[in-house]
């Protein structure tokens, strides 16, 4: 027990538990069979599911005519949803390896589920752009191989084309992470287990023993993913925001896109994690893992993240004034008072304003009022981005042809269906692997568990009266 | 690939604690072991059974380097030889523009080569199954395990006295 905790922590493991305790804790919801709400959310998240394919079938089918998107108006909310889920994305990287790198132990109360969040999310947010080119079929041309046309390759100087490769890249760090870290853990799972549910794990687990060389290279290739992974987290966001920002319409061409848009990306994710991690550990009856001091945590970065935002969103107007070039002044009038006011309003009052009662520390720390505050920001953060595409498209150069766009319930069932992809492959992970993460778990017991945390605190006070003392 | 079946004398503790001072008491008395297994990595291990700092990161700087330049020479061979256009009244060889894709090659090639060397030389692979020692390590012991294959009585009985000394709280042999 050398630990040395300063005194304002406190405990991220409650409940006095013993290493057994968290294994059992942890591993048993995937051993006992599915609870009525389980049962309940999966049927409602699988029809969700069957109405996205549905509608992926009439889009291929009827063609993107089924949309409503026209001249003017050429992205709609197929491009909207596409950023609104990578901005989802990437809480769970920020979690996982910015927060490892930190050396922020309340991570390990969240990061499995949020790195399983984020790569549910790149898969709903990857399914727009192939949807949106229409013969689906062709989505290979997207990658440069050798081909019998030339060969002719892609355009490497295209941002779509940067976003190509910055998605995949990080779609498939993400779970490899991700799966490498439940490693460990499936073989608890195995561990425990008989019969055919033996031989499931033990093929998921890859034969781990736990051995200590195993473990030391675990460990350094945790660290260097996560070095790589903090790097590109912040790259996959400000590659999405080189889509607008290296356009040349006014409202897009921003130099602010690139980090407003990072700022914007890690806000919702974290909303989104609250969203999942509030049911979550009522649900599984994991509030000793996933504690107040989390859920606390995640809030402070949704109101820095939220304020970053705001401050972003006053700079665009700022900006676009002080520039004194009148088709910025217009797009900027426009995405305020133009057509589209009401998701202006939408976006500032969910995503500046509402996240402001974070400074109240009783606020931040009650369950209701967090869960009631992701939805917001979920709902705010989609605005944001249909404000940047539809306003600024809606009103171009030439006025014969400004334009106004609703979407068709093609588009709108499309949304709802990548809300049903992601909620069914979540709840399937939820049933099959320990959503929080077991081995990192008991390795911060020693300094985090609340029957260890205030010895650990004595000592800090022992350590600092020695330093005084010479 | 052959292998030989392996007697393996292990004791198991219930603390990473008792396991640091029974590694150390080991040592001391000049016990080989032959793997420590634990559910979680204990720190200030590798140090006392003197295992070498893990070179994968190295590996991981070798496949991202390969990553690098295979992006950029690859950008730069097919925009300057292979079918070069002008994109924007900018030069054929337009350095700025490839780096984003440069820089995300490089991740995925340091990556998934650094995962795919991991799961390689730790043996590890879907389908394989390992013999383990006890179902509780993945749970909540901790293992130090002797290979006594072949070893006389004397020896055995200095490893069960270590083990009775330093607390470990079972002892069992087992064939794997």
């Amino acid at each position: 027990m050398s630990a040395v905790v300063s005194p304002i922590r406190e405990p991220l493991i409650e409940g006095g538990k013993t290493y057994h305790q968290i294994t059992e804790d942890i591993c048993s919801p995937t051993e006992r069979t599915p609870s009525t709400a389980w049962v309940l959310a999966f049927i409602v998240a699988v029809s969700a599911l069957a109405f996205y394919v549905f509608c992926v079938a009439w889009t291929i089918w009827v063609g993107i005519g089924s949309w409503n998107l026209n001249r003017t108006i050429g992205w709609g909310w197929d491009i909207t949803n596409f950023v609104w889920w990578v901005g989802i994305g990437h809480a769970g990287t920020l979690i996982s390896a910015i927060l490892l790198l930190f050396r922020q132990k309340w991570r390990t109360g969240v990061n499995r589920a949020a790195e399983a969040m984020t790569i549910f999310a790149v898969m709903c947010a990857g399914q727009f752009p192939l949807i949106h080119m229409g013969r689906l079929w062709l989505g290979f041309f997207i990658f440069p191989y050798p081909n019998t046309r030339g060969p002719l390759w892609v355009n490497f100087n295209s941002p779509l084309l940067w976003d190509v490769f910055a998605i995949s890249t990080y779609f498939t760090v993400s779970l490899l992470f991700w799966y490498t870290g439940l490693v460990p853990d499936f073989a608890t799972i195995r561990d425990r287990a008989k019969g055919i549910r033996k031989t499931i794990y033990n093929f998921l687990s890859f034969g781990w023993t736990g051995s200590a060389k195993h473990w030391q290279r675990f460990e350094s290739l945790s660290l260097v993913l996560a070095g790589l992974a903090t790097p590109l987290v912040l790259s996959v966001h400000t590659i999405v925001s080189f889509d607008f920002a290296t356009s040349v319409i006014p409202g897009w061409h921003t130099t602010i896109f690139p980090p407003y848009f990072v700022a914007g990306a890690i806000f919702s994710g974290f909303a989104m994690v609250q969203t999942l991690m509030v049911m979550t550990r009522k649900i599984l009856k994991l509030e000793e893992y996933i504690t107040l001091a989390h859920i606390e945590s995640m809030n402070k970065v949704i109101l820095v993240t939220g304020t970053i935002v705001g401050v972003a969103y006053l700079t665009e107007l700022f900006i676009a004034w002080y520039s004194g070039y009148i088709y910025e002044q217009f797009a900027f009038y426009n995405r305020v008072m133009g057509p589209y006011y009401w998701s202006y309003i939408g976006m500032m009052s969910c995503n500046v304003l509402s996240p402001q009662i974070f400074w109240w520390k009783k606020l931040r720390r009650n369950i209701f009022v967090t869960f009631v505050m992701s939805i917001f920001v979920n709902i705010g953060m989609w605005f944001e981005r249909f404000v940047i595409i539809a306003t600024t498209l809606a009103r171009d150069y030439l006025p014969s042809s400004w334009s106004y766009y609703t979407p068709t319930w093609v588009e709108v069932g499309l949304f709802i269906g990548t809300l049903g992809l992601f909620f069914t492959l979540y709840l399937i992970f939820a049933r099959v692997a320990p959503v929080v993460a077991v081995a990192e778990v008991k390795a911060i017991l020693k300094s985090a568990g609340d029957q260890y945390i205030e010895p650990n605190k004595k000592h800090y006070a022992e350590a600092a009266k020695e330093v005084e003392t010479h | 690939m052959s292998r030989e079946n392996k007697d393996v004398l292990y004791g198991l503790y219930d603390d990473e604690q008792d396991l640091l001072k029974a590694v150390d008491h080991a040592n001391a008395d000049h016990l080989e072991i032959m793997d420590v297994f634990t559910p979680f990595p204990v720190h200030g291990l590798d140090p006392k059974l003197g295992l070498a700092e893990s070179r994968l990161h190295i590996a991981g700087f070798i496949y991202g380097a390969i990553g690098a330049l295979t992006a950029f020479l690859f950008m730069t061979w097919v925009f300057t030889r292979d079918w070069p256009i002008i994109f924007g009244g900018k030069p054929y060889w337009s350095v700025p523009a490839f780096i984003p894709i440069t820089f995300e090659v490089t991740v995925l090639m340091a990556s998934v080569g650094m995962v795919v060397t991991f799961y390689t030389i730790c043996g590890m692979a879907p389908g394989i199954v390992s013999p383990t020692l006890d179902d509780r390590i993945t749970d909540d012991k901790f293992c130090i395990a002797f290979d006594v294959t072949g070893a006389d009585d004397s020896v055995k009985s200095k490893m069960e006295s270590f083990f009775a000394a330093s607390g470990a709280s079972e002892v069992n042999t087992k064939t794997i």
